[in-house]
């Protein structure tokens, strides 16, 4: 078996269409699911009542932001070592989801801040760090559309990606490190200080939160193929070209 | 072949290989004396850090409790703002003679020249900075030891600026967006710097001790040395490919 067949951008367009389908249906379920979990079953906060419940957004997005920012970065890597054409459209395809990520993960969390904190936004490591991830987003973004040659914006914005690597564990171990308004993490490799259906619930929906993420990808590395290989010849003898 | 002759072409072969050391140097003394020659830019940057410093107490008033207790912050912000006006002038002249090309093309590694261009960079921008910030301090009346505590914060947080805004600067040369495309890639990664730089001035300023600070802003700069000259030199090399 060929390991590398599918790392042709022409061979992955047509995998990447018959696969991004299952993740969407995948995620709906999963989605529902963990509403249902989340929304329904699980039973009300001692301390905080029913507002604790965005946890079900806030947890998952707030995981997928960094986590996408990572395996971002590794596409990156793979790019400027290996010089791979469809890493570099991966990244630029993961990018997107991760900002929004992000940004859900924020606003979901001032939400949660306005009844418990009293204030939608304070300046405090965690949610400071989250913020320059957005930004950081932006940047990896901004940089890999300023160029007239994509191949260019790619390798460029690729080293600023992995620079950019080094926020993530200022945001993750944010919480240890200073004393911040934002509670600690509530679930480790150790145990969780949660109720086992409050728990079911989150992982359910970070399951949801990461087979949309892999579905938007794949969905969005498409459109980039296309746009990128226009000109070949592949490209002229797809079926939905004619 | 005699001997002589022997040495003389491994001498010759020596200088054709290039070294770290070599780069550095020559890097650096070219672009000091660049910036001897036209003094304008470094002189266009303290004074902008001047006034934009002085703009805050005309703005939020001049109470002397109010100065003292945002002074730390204010000079930490302007002297970033100053250190990231002056980043455009670190490569973008040499990228459009095709000086740059040049460099990349020398024997010597491109960590040496990218590194010995930052240096001199940094003499040119930060350092002064660094120097001027007491004076400005005491416009906010900062008490003595707060003035201390802020240069020396600067001293080891105003290289990091240079090293990190290199890199952005290098990855940006020739993009579409020049100034805002910058901003938005150099200033979410001055955060941690502004953050731990303003933070030791506070806490001496407060009657804590500003040690964890500076000793988290220099392990920022150890890293950022270790690390960023490699990244400026890919950078660049990705610039001119």
């Amino acid at each position: 078996m060929n390991w590398f067949y599918f790392a042709s951008p022409a061979t992955f367009y047509g995998l990447a269409g018959r696969m991004a389908p299952w993740f969407f249906v995948t995620a709906a379920i999963l989605a529902a699911w963990g509403l249902y979990l989340g929304l329904g079953v699980a039973p009300t906060d001692a301390q905080q009542g029913e507002v604790y419940r965005v946890i079900f957004i806030h947890v998952p997005t707030a995981w997928m932001s960094m986590f996408l920012y990572f395996v971002m970065a590794c596409y990156c890597g793979l790019t400027l070592v290996f010089n791979t054409r469809l890493s570099a459209m991966m990244a630029r395809a993961i990018a997107p989801t991760g900002a929004l990520m992000t940004f859900v993960a924020l606003w979901t969390g001032s939400f949660w801040g306005r009844p418990t904190w009293g204030t939608y936004w304070v300046w405090d490591a965690r949610l400071t760090s989250e913020l320059v991830l957005l930004f950081l987003y932006f940047g990896y973004m901004a940089l890999a559309n300023a160029f007239e040659d994509p191949r260019r914006g790619d390798r460029a914005s690729a080293l600023l990606a992995i620079i950019g690597v080094v926020n993530l564990p200022i945001i993750y171990f944010s919480v240890q490190w200073w004393n911040t308004l934002h509670q600690g993490s509530s679930v480790s490799f150790k145990g969780t200080s949660m109720h086992v259906t409050m728990l079911t619930g989150m992982l359910v929906m970070s399951a949801a939160a990461w087979m949309y993420a892999i579905g938007a990808t794949l969905v969005r590395v498409r459109s980039v193929i296309l746009e990128r290989e226009r000109r070949a010849q592949w490209v002229r003898n797809l079926p939905e070209a004619a | 072949m005699s001997g002589e002759a022997v040495s003389a072409t491994t001498a010759r072969r020596e200088q054709a290989r290039g070294s770290f050391a070599g780069g550095f140097s020559w890097a650096m003394a070219r672009d000091l004396r660049l910036a001897w020659r036209h003094p304008d830019e470094a002189v266009l940057t303290v004074a902008f850090f001047a006034l934009v410093a002085s703009l805050f107490p005309l703005g939020i008033g001049a109470e002397p409790q109010l100065l003292v207790r945002i002074g730390p912050g204010v000079i930490w912000v302007a002297a970033l703002l100053a250190a990231f006006l002056a980043l455009p002038g670190l490569f973008a002249a040499d990228y459009v003679d095709g000086s740059l090309e040049q460099m990349t093309l020398s024997p010597h590694p491109a960590l040496g020249w990218a590194a010995g261009k930052i240096a001199a960079h940094w003499i040119v921008s930060g350092l002064p900075l660094t120097l001027l910030s007491p004076l400005i301090g005491l416009q906010y009346g900062l008490a003595p030891d707060t003035l201390a505590i802020q240069a020396l914060s600067l001293l080891v947080g105003t290289p990091v600026l240079s090293l990190l805004g290199g890199a952005c600067a290098a990855l940006a040369l020739g993009a579409r967006g020049g100034g805002m495309l910058l901003a938005l890639l150099a200033l979410p990664l001055f955060v941690p710097v502004l953050i731990f730089g303003a933070g030791a001035a506070e806490a001496q300023a407060t009657g804590l001790s500003p040690a964890p600070h500076l000793s988290l802003l220099t392990a920022g700069l150890i890293a950022a040395l270790v690390g960023l000259p490699w990244a400026v030199g890919a950078a660049v090399k990705i610039a001119v490919d």
